[in-house]
C-alpha cells in the first residue's frame, strides 16, 4: 500500500491550500451517537470526517486516593485499534496512544466539568471511579480530538449505578447522571510550512511539522483548561496567541453539538 | 602561525560572523554560525569550526584503522569506529587474480585483524568503501589501539608530524594514526607511547604541548630526541621499520 | 485552616513572583557516555546522558534520509517523597515523548541518517518542573556529545498560585497551585518547543504566563552556556567531577 506523500502535503500548505480545499478554520462533518453500547454506563460514538471513536463510561467502587479521601477518581485511557489503520499494530499503548489518554483526561480533569466530591460515598472508604475507555476505530487523523469529543459525550449520557446491598446494579441503568458542569472540548491545530489549519486530516496529521491541542471550557465565560504541544517544530508566541483565539471560538462550534 | 589555544572557543548557536559556511557552521539569513562546541577558524570569509567532540565522520581521503568484522563473498566488512560500516572490496585490497571459488579470504585478512586503509569513497547514504592501494595501507599486526577523539588526532600528529615522530623515536615504537580516532602503537615501550598519545588528547588545549611532551619522555627514557627535518610522508618506511608485508598471503 | 502559600507577594521559599530557584548546571559528568550533563532547579535535579549517533538496533528502525532521536525519561524510586515504582510508566512516556519533540527542532539529524541518537534522563530528585531540568540537561549532554545543533533549548514553568502569576514553581505551589505551565524554548529563533498546561485561566492570562516563562527560559539559557563553555575553557580543567548534592 502506497503511504501518504508528505511533500505534496507540504507543496500544497505552503500555498496556503489544503488537501481536501476546507478553509483554514473549518473542521470536517461531525456525528455524535450516544448510548449505543447498553454494557456500559455511558457510551459515545463519534465520526469527525472518517475519523471514528468510540468512547466507553464504566464505573465501580473502589478506594480513594490518600490524599483525596472525599473524592471519586477518573481514569482515562485509550487503545489505536489495529483495524483502525495499517500502521497500527497490536500491544500495549505507544507513546501516541498514551498521550491522547492523557491529553483527554486532562482537559476534563482540569475543567472541573466534573465535580468529584459528588462521587464519593463514604469519605475515606468508597468512592465512585469513572473508567472512560476510548477505541480508535479508523483513522483519518486528528484523533485527539474526535476521542475528545466521545469521551465528554460518553460521560454526560452516563449514569451512577444504583446501588443494592451496597455493590453496584450493572444489569440495569442507573437513574442519576453523572454530575457534570461545562463541556471540555479539544482542539486541535497543525502547522505544516508556517500554515495553520485546524482539525488536520489523515494526510496532514502524517505530514505536520508541528501541533497544539487547546482544551476550552464554558465555565464563568471561556477558558484554556489545557495545551498540548505536539511535533518536531515550534510555534512563536503570535502563532500561539492566534491559536488559542481561534480555539475558543472552534470550542464553542462544537461544544453545541454535544450539549 | 597560530597555535591551537589562539582560535576561539564557540558552542552551538554562536555567531560567527557573515560570509560562507564552511565544516561545523550554518548559515541562517546570511549569517554563520556554529554548530558544534568547538574551536572557531577562519580563511578570509569562509568560517569553519573544529570539533572538540563528536564521533568520527566519514571523508573521502582519510587513511583510518579499521578491524574486520565480516567477510563476505568478494569483499570484507571493516568496522572503522563509526556508525557507518566501511566496506573493503576484494579488488581494492589484493593486485593479485583470485579465484573466489578456491579461495579463503582470511588468508589475507581474518575476523579481528587491524588494517590502515583510505576511504575511496563516501556515498550520500555514507555507504564507506576502502581501499589498500595506497603505498601507506597495511594489515597491523601485533601492537595495541588507542581510542582517542577525532578532532584531537591533528594535535597527535603534530605540524608535518613533528609531534608523533618525536614519541616513535623516544620510544622506539611503531605509531599510526588514523583520522578515525585509533592509533596503533607496537614497541617494548609502547605504554609509554599509548600514555604520551592519550596526554596530548587530554591537553590538546594547551600551548607548548610538544615541549611537555618532549621534555617527559627524554626523562622518562634517559635520552634526547633530535628533531629531524620536516617530512612530507609520515608513514615513509624505513630499513627494518613496519613488517611491511601487506597481507598475511605475501 | 491551611498556611498561604504567598504572603506580600513572597512565596514560601522567600522566592519573588518571577524568581527562579538556584541553578546549577555542570557538562561532562559521565565517563562513559558520548555526552552528558547535570542541571538543577532548586530542589529538582536530572542527570542525562547521551549515546550517539550510533548504528540502530534493531536495524529496521532506522531512518535512510536522518538519525533517529530517542529519548528517555525516567524518576528514580528515590528521587520522590513516597517511593516511587521503578520502570516506565504511562506518566514518563508521555514526558519522554514531549521531551523529545521538545529538542529534535534544534538538531541537524540529517547529517546521520541510519544511525540513532539515544539520550537518558535520570531525574535524582524531584520537587517540580522535572521535565524542564531533564530538558536542560538533556540539551547541554546532546551539546557535549557532540552532536551539531542550531542552538540550545532551554526549558521552565510558569504558573498561578493563589491567583498570581510566578515563575518556576516547586513544592507545594505545584501540588497545591491552580496552574502548571511548562515550555521548553529555542532563544535564537524566539519559538516554543514543549507547551503544556494543566488548570483553568483566561486566554489572556495564558498568554501571560508563557511569556513569563520565555523570561525564565533566557536566563537558563545564559547558564546553560556559561556551563559549556566553562567545560572546555582554555585553562587547565578538573576532569573529575563530583555531582553537588
Amino acid at each position: 500500500m502506497i503511504g501518504i506523500d508528505t511533500d505534496l502535503v507540504r507543496e500544497i500548505m505552503r500555498n496556503k491550500k489544503r488537501l481536501d480545499n476546507r478553509a483554514a478554520d473549518k473542521y470536517r462533518k461531525v456525528t455524535i451517537e450516544t448510548n449505543f453500547v447498553t454494557s456500559a454506563e455511558g457510551s459515545a460514538r463519534v465520526r469527525l470526517g472518517d475519523t471514528e471513536v468510540v468512547a466507553g463510561v464504566k464505573m465501580d467502587m473502589g478506594e480513594p486516593y490518600p490524599d483525596s479521601p472525599d473524592e471519586g477518581v477518573l481514569s482515562v485511557s485509550s487503545e489505536f485499534l489495529p483495524l483502525a489503520s495499517p500502521d497500527f499494530e497490536s500491544g500495549p499503548p505507544g507513546e501516541d496512544s498514551i498521550e491522547l489518554a492523557r491529553v483527554v483526561d486532562r482537559a476534563i480533569r482540569e475543567s472541573k466539568a466534573i465535580d468529584f466530591k459528588k462521587l464519593c460515598i463514604t469519605p475515606g472508604e468508597k468512592v465512585w471511579m469513572v473508567f472512560v475507555d476510548i477505541d480508535i476505530i479508523d483513522n483519518d487523523g486528528n484523533l485527539i480530538d474526535a476521542a475528545g469529543l466521545a469521551a465528554v459525550a460518553a460521560l454526560r449520557s452516563a449514569k451512577i449505578p444504583d446501588i443494592e446491598d451496597e455493590k453496584p446494579v450493572f444489569s440495569r441503568k442507573g437513574k442519576k447522571a453523572l454530575p457534570m458542569k461545562g463541556i471540555p472540548i479539544s482542539t486541535t491545530f497543525a502547522k505544516i510550512r508556517d500554515y495553520i489549519v485546524v482539525d488536520p486530516g489523515l494526510a496532514e496529521s502524517e505530514a505536520l511539522e508541528a501541533r497544539l491541542t487547546v482544551g476550552t471550557v464554558d465555565s464563568e465565560g471561556i477558558k484554556i483548561c489545557s495545551l498540548q504541544k505536539g511535533g518536531t517544530s515550534s510555534f512563536t508566541i503570535e502563532e500561539i496567541g492566534s491559536i488559542l483565539e481561534t480555539a475558543e471560538d472552534k470550542g464553542s462550534e462544537l461544544r453545541k453539538l454535544v450539549k | 602561525m597560530a597555535e591551537e589555544s589562539d582560535r576561539k572557543l564557540v558552542i552551538p548557536g554562536d555567531p560567527l560572523g557573515e560570509g560562507v559556511a564552511g565544516h561545523g557552521t550554518f548559515e541562517e539569513d546570511g549569517k554563520i554560525f556554529s554548530k558544534v562546541i568547538g574551536l572557531a577558524e577562519q580563511k578570509n570569509n569562509l568560517f569553519f569550526v573544529i570539533p572538540l567532540r563528536g564521533i568520527y565522520n566519514p571523508k573521502r581521503g582519510d587513511g583510518v584503522i579499521g578491524k574486520i568484522e565480516d567477510i563476505s563473498f568478494s569483499k570484507w566488512i571493516v568496522d572503522i569506529n563509526s556508525p557507518y560500516q566501511a566496506v573493503l572490496p576484494l579488488n581494492e585490497a589484493v593486485d593479485e587474480f583470485i579465484d573466489l571459488t578456491k579461495t579463503d579470504l582470511t588468508k589475507y585478512f581474518d575476523y579481528g585483524d587491524l588494517i590502515f586503509a583510505e576511504i575511496s569513497t563516501v556515498t550520500r547514504a555514507k555507504s564507506v568503501q576502502l581501499s589498500m592501494k595506497s603505498r601507506r595501507c597495511r594489515k597491523l599486526r601485533g601492537g595495541r589501539i588507542i581510542e582517542v577523539t577525532p578532532a584531537k588526532v591533528p594535535r597527535i600528529i603534530g605540524r608535518s608530524g613533528s609531534m608523533v615522530e618525536m614519541i616513535k623515536d623516544l620510544t622506539k615504537t611503531q605509531i599510526v594514526v588514523g583520522q578515525n580516532g585509533l592509533v596503533w602503537v607496537k614497541g617494548e615501550n609502547e605504554d609509554i607511547a599509548a600514555e604520551s598519545v592519550l596526554y596530548i588528547e587530554q591537553k590538546s588545549h594547551i600551548q607548548g604541548l610538544t615541549d611537555q611532551v618532549k621534555a617527559m619522555l627524554e626523562k622518562r627514557m634517559g635520552r634526547t630526541f633530535e628533531a629531524k627535518p620536516a617530512k612530507e610522508d609520515i608513514f615513509e618506511k624505513k630499513e627494518g621499520d613496519y613488517d611491511d608485508r601487506k597481507t598475511d598471503k605475501e | 485552616m491551611t498556611e498561604k502559600l504567598i504572603k506580600n507577594d513572597k512565596r514560601i521559599d522567600g522566592r519573588k513572583l518571577d524568581e527562579l530557584r538556584p541553578i546549577e548546571a555542570m557538562v561532562g559528568v559521565l565517563k562513559k557516555a558520548d555526552g552528558s550533563a547535570f542541571f538543577r532547579l532548586g530542589d529538582t535535579m536530572a542527570i542525562a546522558g547521551v549515546y550517539g549517533p550510533k548504528k540502530v538496533h534493531p536495524r529496521h528502525a532506522e531512518e535512510a534520509e536522518k538519525a533517529i532521536l530517542r529519548t528517555k525519561y525516567n524518576m528514580a524510586p528515590f528521587s520522590t517523597e513516597t517511593r516511587s515504582r521503578p520502570g516506565h510508566n504511562r506518566r514518563s512516556t508521555e514526558i519522554s515523548f514531549v521531551t523529545r519533540q521538545a529538542i529534535e527542532p534544534v538538531l541537524f539529524l540529517e547529517e546521520f541518517p541510519k544511525t540513532a541518537i539515544d539520550v537518558h534522563i535520570e531525574v535524582l530528585q524531584a520537587n517540580a518542573s522535572s521535565r524542564c531540568v531533564g530538558i536542560n540537561a538533556a540539551s547541554l549532554a546532546l551539546a557535549d556529545a557532540g552532536v551539531p545543533m542550531r542552538d540550545l533549548i532551554a526549558s521552565c514553568s510558569a504558573g498561578i498560585v493563589e491567583g498570581k502569576k510566578v515563575l518556576d514553581i516547586s513544592g507545594k505551589e505545584d501540588t497545591e497551585g491552580e496552574l502548571d505551565l511548562p515550555i521548553a524554548y529555542y532563544p535564537r529563533k524566539k519559538a516554543i518547543t514543549l507547551l503544556q498546561m494543566d488548570g483553568l485561566a483566561k486566554r489572556s492570562d495564558v498568554k501571560q504566563l508563557i511569556e513569563l516563562a520565555i523570561k525564565g527560559c533566557e536566563k537558563i539559557y545564559e547558564k546553560q552556556k556559561q556551563a559549556l563553555r566553562k567545560r572546555y575553557s582554555l585553562e587547565e580543567v578538573m576532569h573529575e567531577k563530583e555531582v553537588k548534592v
